[in-house]
C-alpha cells in the first residue's frame, strides 16, 4: 500500500490539526470554553452534533487515500494506478458490484428491456436479472420481502448491540469522571443523565446516536446484498455514490473558509483599526471584488482553468488528481467571492472596538499596535468568526450543487451531489421516472444542511453576546 | 444630496476599473488568446493558420496593452485591452465569439428576466412579510416553534430541488403548467407561472427567518415598551411601530437587489427555458462563451453599484434619522 | 381618611426560568395617596424596576406576577383581562422610563406619538387632538410647540424628549405617574427643570407621582414620603423628613452616611461592605445581614418582621422588634476618623509650586467634512482653548455637564487624542504631538481610570494580565515571576485578593472592577492619573469605598488627579482645585472651597444651584437654566454662556469674556463679576 497525499487531504490534515489546537486552546480559556459548553448542553447543539460527526467521520475515511499494491505473477510487484481511500476499501464491495445501467432501489431486474438471450437460442426483450442485486434469491417475487425484512431486522439487531455497547461506555465513563471525587454508581449517573438541567443531555446525543447506528447498520447489512438506492446510467451503486460525495461536500463547506479566513481577519482589522489610507484601500478592495457577481466571478475563473488544464493536461498525472485540483481551486475562488461579507463585518467591529475604554487602556500603557490587536481586539472577534464559519458552511454545500450543476462546480469525474442532480435531471422527462439519485442526493444533502444549520442557530445563540443578553 | 450621489457615482470610477482588470486579467493574461482559440476550435492538433484566423475574426490578435506597431493614440487604442475592457465602460459591449450582437441580445433578454424577477420579489416580499409578522404576533407559542422549524427545514433544501419539485408536482403530476418555455404575449403567464411559485417557495426560508428576526429584535426595544405603556394593543403596537422600524433594514434590503434583478436567475431561466439573461449567461458560460460572460460581469458590477447609492438614497426616504451629506 | 389611590399588597414577581426563578420583588406593600409624590429608593438590582413595571403589568418575557394584589382606585389590576388593562395603561396609570433616548420610536414624529397616546384614551377628531399635543407640549414647557410637534426624536435633546415622554403620559390624565429614575441619564441642570416641571404638573393636575431613584438628594428636594428597597423587598417607609432626619433601617443610615460631602472631607466616608445578595435564594435571615455594621446574632436566623412605627411609618430590622431601640439609634459606623489620610490645608493659599503638569490653551477640533470632495467646513470645537495646572499629590477636578468636552481633555492630555493645538506640558516638556514611539517614556507617568468599570477590560483577558499589562508593555518587568508578584501586591493595595488574578473579569462586581483598574493604573506607577468619572456608574455605597480608596492613594503615594465627573458632591469630598467647563472652555477655576461656597460665574453658580441636597438646611433657590447646552460644531458668538445666561447684557455676544484673575489660583471668565 503506498500513501498518496492530495492537495486536499493535506488541507485536511491541516484543518484538523488547526481544530485540534483550537479546541486545546480553547479548553483553556474560560471565554471559549464557556459559549462551548452552553453549545453542547443544548439539546439541538448535541443531536446535530451527532449527526455532523458521522458525516465528517465518512468524509475523513474518504481523505485517507493510497493506491493498492497489485500482485503480478511472476514479475515484481507494483502500485495499481487507481487512487483508492479508505472508504473505498470498506465500500469495496459496493464499488465493485457493477451493473449494465439502471436499476431500481432493492431491484433484482433491471430498469430498461434488454434482448436477452434464451438457452434455445431465441431472443426476448424483457428486463433481465441484475448481476449483483439480490442475485442469491432463487424467486426474486417471492422471497424479496422476507430477505429484505430479515436483513433490516439483523442489520438493526447489530446497530442496537453497538449502541449498546458504546452508552454503556459513555454511562462508565461519566460515571468515573465523577467518581474521582465521590464513588458513584451507574444508576446514580444515570439518574443525573435523566434530571432536566443543565448538564449534557446525554440521553438526548445518546438517541440520535442509536439512531444513526441502527440505520447505518441496517443500510450497510441490505447494502451487501442489493443496491439500496439504485443504480445509475452506468450501472454504479448511488449508495456508494452519494457516501462518496460526502467528503466533496465537506470540503468545498470547510475549506472554503478556512481559504479566506487569514486574509478577511487580517484585512478587516487592518482596516478598522487603522482607518485613514489603509481602510480606504482595503474598502476599495472588497467592494470592487464584491461588486462582480459571484457566480460570474466563478464562471470566468472555471473557465479558465479548464482552459489551462486542457492546454497543460501532461502535468496531471491522474484523473483524481486534476479533478482533486480542480476542487482546491473552486474552493478558493469561492473562498475569494465570499470573505467580503466577514471582512466587512470584522472592520465595522473593530471601528468600535478601537474606541473600546479598554484598547484606549492598553494604548495609555503604551502597548504595541501589534500586540494590541492580537491580545484585545481580535480575541474580541473570534465570535464573528466562528458563528461565520458555521453558518457559510450549508450555505457552500448547497452552492456546490448549483455550481456543478451549471458545470462550473467540481470537474464531472469527481463524485459529488451536484454532478449526481445533473446527471439525473436528463432523466427526469423519462417514463416512468428515474427518480432514486435525485432522491438520495436530496436526502444526503437535506440531512447535513439542516444538521448544519440547526447546529448554526444553536452556535450563534451561544456566542452572540447581544442575542444572549437580551434574553 | 445631488452632491452626495455624484460623490458616489464619481467613487463607481475606480471600481469599475477595478472589475475590468481583474476580468481583464483572468481572460486575457492567465490564458493567452492562443490558448482560447485552441480551446475554441477543439483542443489539440490545430494548425497555426487556423488559431490565427480565429483570433483575427475575433479581433484578439492584437497586442494586449500596448501596440508598438500603431501611431499615436492607437498605441494605446489599437489593442485588446482598450477594443475589449475599455470599450464597455460605454456600454460597447461588441459581438460575442459567435458573432451576435451582445448589446442587442441583452436589450431582448432582460424583459423575460424581469418578467420573472420583479414578481418573484414582490410576492415573496409580501408573503414574507406577512409570514413574519403572523409568528411575531404568536411568539413564544407553538406556532412560532412549528414554523421556525419548517422554516429551517425549507431553507435546508437545495434551490435545484424546488425547482425540480415544481416541475414534477404543477407539471408532470397534475399537468397544470407546461414544464418549460416562454411565449410572448397573453400566454407569456402559463410559462411564467411556474417560475414565479418556484423562487417565491425557494425564498420563502431564509426570507421569512430573516425577517421574524428583524421583527423579534425590534420588538425587544425600548420604545415598544412605551408604546405598550401608553395602552396600545398588539396589533397596533406591532404595525405601526414594530414594522414601521422594521421596514427600514427590509425596504433598503429589497433596494440593493434591485438593479441586479436584470441579471435575471441563472437556474431557474434555464431550468424553465425562459430565454433571459440567466440563461444567456449559463448558455455562454456552457459555450464558453467569452465575450459574453465579460460583458455580464461588467455589467453586474455596474447594477450592483446603482444598487447601493439607491440603497443609500432610499435610507433617507424611509429612515428620517439619516441625512446624506 | 378616603381610600388610597393605589394599594399594593404582598405583590411577589419573578425572572428568569421556572426551576431557577429571580424573585425580583418579594412581597411588596405599597400605599400612594393621591396627589402625592412618593419615592421608590434602592440602589441597582434591588427590583425597583421590576415593581414598577409590574404595577403597569409591563415585564419583560421570562417575568410573571406569582401573588399579590395592585389596587388602583377601588380596581384590582392584576385581575383585569389584558385588554381593560390596557385601558389603564397610559390612562388612569401611565409611565416614564429611564432613557428618553430608546423610550421614543425614532421614525414617528413626537406629535403622531402624542396623538396616538390620545387616540388610545379619547374619540377626539384629529384636529382636536392637534390641538391637544401642541396643549401638552406646550404644558412640559417646550418651545414653539407647534413646530416641535412634527419634529423626529433625534432632533430633540435628552432633556427635551424627557418632556415628550412626560406630554405623552400626561395625554391620558392620569390619577398616577410612574417615574422610572427619570432623571438619570440626564445632567444636573437638566434634571432641575424636569423634575420641577413635574412638580408643576403634580400641583396642576393632582395626580400623584410614584419616583423611582437611587439618589437621595432628588427624594429629599422632591418626594412626601419614600419607601426603601433592598433585595426585592422594603425595609423602611416614612416621610421624607422622618427619615432624613433619621433613618430607622441600618440600610438607609449607612446609605446617608456614604454620601460624599465637603464636611466628610477630613475623615473616610463611611461605606457598605459586600454586594446585595443574588436572588435566586431562598432567604433564612435579614437580606441586609451580611452586609450590616448593626448585625446580631438573631439576624441571620429569623427573617424579619414588618414592624409598623405608627403613622405610616415603618420598618423591617429585628433592632426595632426588641424595643430596645424606640428611636433612630445613632450610626454605629459613622464616618471613620482619619486613617492616615492627611489632609492638607485647601484653598487658595496652598503652596504654589511649579506645577506637574499644564495644559496650555489646549485645543481638540473635530473637522466636518461635506459636500463632493469631502471638504472641510467647520469643526466641532469640543476642546476650545482649556488650561489647566495641576500639582503633585493634589486633585483637580474637572468639572461639566455631558458634551462640555472634559472627556476629551483627559484623552488628550494622555495623548490619546491628538490636540489639534496647545501645549500639554509635563516637568516642562512639551508632550502635545508627540508619536507613538516618541510618547512611550511618559505613558508611565501618566495613566488612567475609566468611567464603566464593564467596558474598561478586556473580556478575554484575566485579571492578573489585564493589571500586568503596563509592566509587560513598557518593559518595567520582563520575567512572568516577578510580574506576578507585582500583581498581587496591587491587587492587595486596592483592596482585593491576590488570588483574583487567576479570574476574569466578568466574576467581579463593578466596585471590584474599578478597583482592578486602578491597580492597572498604578501598576506603572505613575504620578498622575487621569480619573475619568470612575465613580458615575457605581452605586452610591460602592461609591464610596472608591473615593476611599482614591484618596488613601493620594496620601500614601503622592498621586496627582485630574478628577473628570458631573458630581459636586463627590467632588467637595476629594478636590483640592476646581475647574469648570462650558461648551469646550473652562469658565471658571480655582481652589475646591472657594469655587463652592462662593462661585462666581453664572453657569457654575446655576451648576451649583442645581444639585439636590439631602439637607434641607443647605437647600438654595434653584437657578433655572433654559434650554440646553447649545452644539460645540456652531458655538454662540461672545461668551459661550450668553443665551442661557440670567445675567445676560448685549456685551457678552460681542466677544469671549477674557479670564480675570480673581486670586492666587482663581480665575473666572465673565464681563459681570461685580
Amino acid at each position: 500500500m503506498m500513501p498518496v497525499l492530495l492537495w486536499t487531504d493535506a488541507l485536511v490534515y491541516l484543518l484538523l490539526v488547526v481544530a485540534i489546537l483550537f479546541g486545546i486552546h480553547a479548553a483553556r480559556h474560560e471565554h471559549l470554553r464557556t459559549p462551548w459548553r452552553r453549545v453542547i448542553r443544548s439539546r439541538i447543539g448535541v443531536a446535530t452534533l451527532v449527526v455532523l460527526a458521522g458525516y465528517a467521520s465518512v468524509g475523513l475515511l474518504d481523505t485517507v487515500h493510497f493506491r493498492l499494491q497489485v500482485e503480478h505473477p511472476g514479475a515484481d510487484s507494483s502500485y495499481g494506478p487507481e487512487v483508492l481511500s479508505l472508504l473505498d476499501l470498506a465500500l469495496s464491495g459496493l464499488r465493485e458490484r457493477q451493473e449494465v445501467t439502471y436499476s431500481a432501489p432493492f431491484a433484482t431486474h433491471l430498469y430498461v428491456k434488454e434482448a436477452i438471450e434464451q438457452p434455445d437460442g431465441g431472443v426476448v426483450r424483457a428486463y433481465p436479472r441484475l448481476q449483483h442485486g439480490g442475485a442469491h434469491l432463487a424467486d426474486p417475487e417471492a422471497d424479496r420481502a422476507g430477505d429484505i425484512l430479515a436483513r433490516a431486522l439483523l442489520g438493526s439487531i447489530k446497530g442496537l448491540l453497538v449502541w449498546a455497547g458504546v452508552s454503556a461506555l459513555a454511562l462508565w465513563l461519566s460515571g468515573r469522571r465523577r467518581g474521582e471525587s465521590r464513588r458513584e454508581t451507574r444508576r446514580e449517573t444515570w439518574n443525573r443523565w435523566r434530571a432536566p438541567g443543565l448538564g449534557i443531555p446525554w440521553i438526548t446525543g445518546l438517541s440520535v446516536l442509536g439512531g444513526l447506528l441502527v440505520v447505518s447498520f441496517a443500510a450497510a447489512e441490505l447494502a451487501a446484498a442489493y443496491h439500496i438506492l439504485g443504480t445509475d446510467k452506468v450501472g454504479e451503486d448511488v449508495f456508494y455514490q452519494t457516501l462518496k460525495s460526502v467528503r466533496t461536500g465537506l470540503l468545498i463547506g470547510t475549506l472554503t473558509t478556512l481559504v479566506m479566513l487569514p486574509a478577511a481577519i487580517l484585512l478587516g482589522i487592518s482596516a478598522g483599526y487603522f482607518r485613514g489610507w489603509v481602510d480606504d484601500l482595503i474598502q476599495y478592495l472588497y467592494t470592487t471584488l464584491n461588486s462582480i457577481p459571484g457566480v460570474l466571478l466563478i464562471a470566468a475563473a472555471i473557465l479558465m482553468l479548464q482552459v489551462y488544464m486542457s492546454n497543460h493536461a501532461e502535468s496531471f498525472s491522474s484523473l483524481v488528481e486534476r479533478a482533486d485540483l480542480r476542487l482546491l481551486f473552486l474552493c478558493l475562488i469561492l473562498g475569494v467571492t465570499s470573505w467580503t461579507g466577514l471582512c466587512r463585518l470584522l472592520r465595522g467591529e473593530s471601528l468600535k472596538l478601537r474606541e473600546a475604554d479598554y484598547v484606549q487602556a492598553a494604548q495609555a500603557l503604551g502597548v504595541g499596535h501589534f500586540t494590541l490587536i492580537v491580545r484585545h481586539i481580535l480575541p474580541n472577534l473570534m465570535h464573528i468568526v466562528i458563528i461565520t464559519l458555521v453558518l457559510d458552511f450549508s450555505g457552500l454545500v448547497l452552492a456546490e450543487a448549483v455550481l456543478s450543476y451549471v458545470n462550473i462546480g467540481v470537474d464531472p469525474t469527481m463524485n459529488s451531489w451536484g454532478n449526481m442532480i445533473n446527471g439525473a435531471r436528463l432523466e427526469l422527462a423519462r417514463d416512468p421516472i428515474v427518480w432514486w439519485s435525485l432522491a438520495a442526493a436530496f436526502l444526503f444533502m437535506f440531512v447535513l444542511v439542516l444538521a448544519a444549520n440547526l447546529f448554526a442557530d444553536v452556535v450563534r445563540d451561544a456566542f452572540d453576546p447581544r442575542i444572549r443578553t437580551g434574553r | 444630496m445631488i452632491a452626495y450621489i455624484l460623490r458616489r457615482l464619481l467613487y463607481a470610477v475606480p471600481i469599475l476599473i477595478g472589475v475590468n482588470l481583474i476580468t481583464f486579467t483572468l481572460f486575457f493574461v492567465v490564458n493567452s488568446p492562443d490558448d482560447m482559440a485552441r480551446m475554441q476550435l477543439g483542443e489539440k492538433r490545430v494548425s497555426e493558420e487556423a488559431v490565427q484566423f480565429w483570433k483575427q475574426e475575433h479581433g484578439y490578435d492584437k497586442p494586449l496593452l500596448y501596440n508598438s506597431a500603431a501611431d499615436g493614440l492607437g498605441r494605446v487604442t489599437d489593442t485588446i485591452f482598450f477594443e475589449k475592457s475599455a470599450r464597455l465602460f460605454v456600454f460597447q459591449f461588441g459581438s460575442s465569439d459567435e458573432g451576435r450582437d451582445i448589446g442587442y441580445d441583452i436589450s431582448q433578454r432582460m424583459w423575460p428576466s424581469l418578467a420573472i424577477a420583479v414578481p418573484v420579489l414582490l410576492v415573496g416580499l409580501a408573503f414574507n412579510v406577512s409570514y413574519a409578522l403572523f409568528i411575531v404576533f404568536f411568539r413564544a407559542t407553538y406556532v412560532d416553534l412549528a414554523s421556525v422549524v419548517l422554516l429551517v427545514a425549507m431553507l435546508s433544501i437545495s434551490s435545484l430541488f424546488y425547482i425540480i419539485g415544481g416541475q414534477f408536482i404543477l407539471g408532470k403530476l397534475f399537468h397544470l403548467v407546461p414544464i418549460s418555455g416562454y411565449d410572448t404575449g397573453p400566454n407569456a403567464w402559463k410559462f411564467l407561472i411556474l417560475a414565479v411559485i418556484v423562487g417565491v417557495v425557494g425564498g420563502i426560508g431564509s426570507g421569512t427567518r430573516w425577517y421574524r428576526t428583524l421583527f423579534l429584535e425590534e420588538v425587544a426595544k425600548d420604545y415598544v415598551r412605551t408604546a405598550r405603556a401608553k395602552g396600545l394593543g398588539e396589533r397596533r403596537v406591532l404595525f405601526g411601530h414594530v414594522l414601521r422600524n422594521a421596514l427600514i433594514p427590509i425596504l433598503t434590503g429589497v433596494v440593493v437587489v434591485l438593479p441586479l434583478l436584470f441579471m435575471g436567475s441563472l437556474i431557474s431561466e434555464s431550468f424553465f427555458g425562459i430565454p433571459g439573461l440567466g440563461s444567456y449567461t449559463i448558455d455562454a458560460i456552457s459555450n464558453q462563451d467569452f465575450a459574453i460572460v465579460r460583458s455580464m460581469v461588467f455589467l453586474g458590477a455596474v447594477l450592483y453599484i446603482l444598487g447601493l447609492i439607491l440603497t443609500d438614497i432610499s435610507y433617507t426616504l424611509v429612515d428620517p434619522r439619516v441625512r446624506l451629506q | 381618611m378616603t381610600e388610597p389611590l393605589l394599594q399594593v399588597e404582598g405583590l411577589i414577581t419573578e425572572l428568569g426560568e421556572t426551576a431557577r426563578p429571580l424573585r425580583v420583588v418579594d412581597g411588596l406593600d405599597l400605599t400612594i395617596r393621591s396627589g402625592e409624590t412618593f419615592a421608590l429608593l434602592g440602589e441597582s438590582g434591588c427590583g425597583k424596576s421590576m415593581a414598577a413595571l409590574s404595577l403597569m403589568r409591563l415585564l419583560p418575557p421570562g417575568g410573571r406576577i406569582l401573588s399579590g394584589r395592585v389596587r388602583l382606585g377601588g380596581t384590582d389590576l392584576l385581575h383585569l383581562t389584558e385588554a381593560e388593562m390596557r385601558s389603564v395603561r397610559g390612562g388612569r396609570m401611565a409611565m416614564i422610563f429611564q432613557e428618553p433616548q430608546t423610550s421614543l420610536n425614532p421614525v414617528l414624529s413626537v406629535g403622531v406619538q402624542i396623538a396616538e397616546a390620545l387616540h388610545v384614551h379619547g374619540e377626539g377628531s384629529d384636529g382636536r387632538n392637534r390641538r391637544r399635543v401642541v396643549e401638552l407640549l406646550r404644558a412640559v414647557g417646550i418651545p414653539d410647540p407647534e413646530q416641535r410637534a412634527d419634529e423626529y426624536p433625534h432632533q430633540l435633546s435628552g432633556g427635551m424628549k424627557q418632556r415628550v415622554m412626560i406630554a405623552m403620559a400626561l395625554a391620558g390624565d392620569p390619577g398616577l405617574l410612574i417615574a422610572d429614575e427619570p432623571t438619570t441619564a440626564l445632567d444636573v441642570t437638566i434634571q432641575a427643570q424636569v423634575l420641577s416641571l413635574l412638580g408643576d404638573l403634580r400641583r396642576e393636575t393632582g395626580m400623584a407621582v410614584l419616583l423611582i431613584t437611587h439618589d437621595l438628594g432628588v427624594v429629599a428636594e422632591t418626594a412626601d414620603r419614600l419607601a426603601v428597597m433592598y433585595a426585592g423587598q422594603i425595609v423602611e417607609t416614612a416621610t421624607v423628613s422622618e427619615f432624613f432626619a433619621g433613618p430607622a433601617h441600618p440600610y438607609g443610615r449607612m446609605l446617608m452616611e456614604s454620601l460624599p460631602s465637603a464636611e466628610k472631607r477630613r475623615g473616610r466616608l463611611a461605606t457598605i461592605p459586600g454586594r446585595v445578595p443574588p436572588l435566586d435564594r431562598v432567604f433564612s435571615g435579614c437580606r441586609f445581614a451580611d452586609r450590616c455594621a448593626s448585625v446580631m446574632p438573631l439576624c441571620r436566623e429569623r427573617i424579619p418582621e414588618w414592624i409598623g412605627l405608627g403613622a405610616g411609618r415603618g420598618v423591617r430590622c429585628h433592632l426595632w422588634s426588641e424595643g430596645e431601640a424606640s428611636h433612630p439609634g445613632p450610626a454605629r459606623n459613622a464616618a471613620e476618623p482619619e486613617s492616615g489620610a492627611s489632609e492638607r490645608p485647601s484653598g487658595s493659599v496652598g503652596e504654589i509650586g511649579s506645577p506637574l503638569l499644564k495644559a496650555v490653551d489646549l485645543k481638540v477640533h473635530f473637522p466636518i467634512q461635506r459636500g463632493l470632495f469631502r471638504r472641510v467646513v467647520g469643526h466641532v470645537r469640543a476642546v476650545d482653548g482649556v488650561s489647566l495646572d495641576l500639582s503633585l499629590g493634589r486633585t483637580l477636578a474637572l468639572v461639566g455637564e455631558s458634551g462640555c468636552g472634559k472627556t476629551t481633555v483627559g484623552k488628550a492630555i494622555l495623548q490619546l487624542i491628538a490636540p489639534t493645538s496647545g501645549q500639554v506640558l509635563y516637568l516642562g516638556r512639551n508632550l502635545a504631538g508627540l508619536g507613538h514611539r516618541a510618547m512611550r517614556p511618559y505613558r508611565k507617568d501618566l495613566q488612567i481610570v475609566f468611567q464603566d468599570p464593564y467596558a474598561s477590560m478586556n473580556p478575554r483577558m484575566l485579571v492578573g494580565d489585564v493589571v500586568g499589562e503596563g509592566l509587560q508593555a513598557l518593559g518595567i518587568e520582563w520575567t512572568r515571576a516577578v510580574r506576578e508578584r507585582r500583581v498581587a501586591d496591587l491587587l492587595e493595595l486596592v483592596g482585593m485578593d491576590p488570588e483574583s488574578a487567576r479570574r476574569y473579569p466578568h466574576e467581579f462586581s463593578g466596585g471590584q472592577r474599578q478597583r482592578i483598574c486602578i491597580a492597572r493604573a498604578l501598576a506603572v506607577e505613575p504620578r498622575i492619573i487621569v480619573c475619568d468619572e470612575p465613580t458615575s456608574a457605581l452605586d452610591v455605597s460602592v461609591q464610596a469605598q472608591i473615593l476611599n480608596l482614591l484618596k488613601d492613594l493620594q496620601s500614601r503615594l503622592g498621586l496627582a488627579y485630574l478628577f473628570i465627573t458631573h458630581n459636586i458632591s463627590v467632588v467637595s469630598y476629594l478636590a483640592h482645585e476646581v475647574a469648570v467647563m462650558y461648551l469646550g472652555r473652562v469658565v471658571e477655576r480655582g481652589g475646591v472651597e472657594e469655587i463652592l461656597t462662593d462661585p462666581r460665574h453664572p453657569y457654575t453658580r446655576a451648576l451649583l444651584s442645581a444639585v439636590p441636597v439631602v439637607d434641607p438646611e443647605k437647600r438654595r433657590v434653584v437657578i433655572r437654566l433654559e434650554g440646553d447646552m447649545p452644539s460645540p460644531s456652531n458655538p454662540p458668538r461672545g461668551c459661550h454662556f450668553h443665551p442661557r445666561c440670567p445675567e445676560a447684557t448685549s456685551r457678552c455676544s460681542e466677544g469671549y469674556p477674557p479670564e480675570v484673575r480673581l486670586g492666587a489660583s482663581r480665575y473666572v471668565s465673565c464681563l459681570h463679576l461685580d
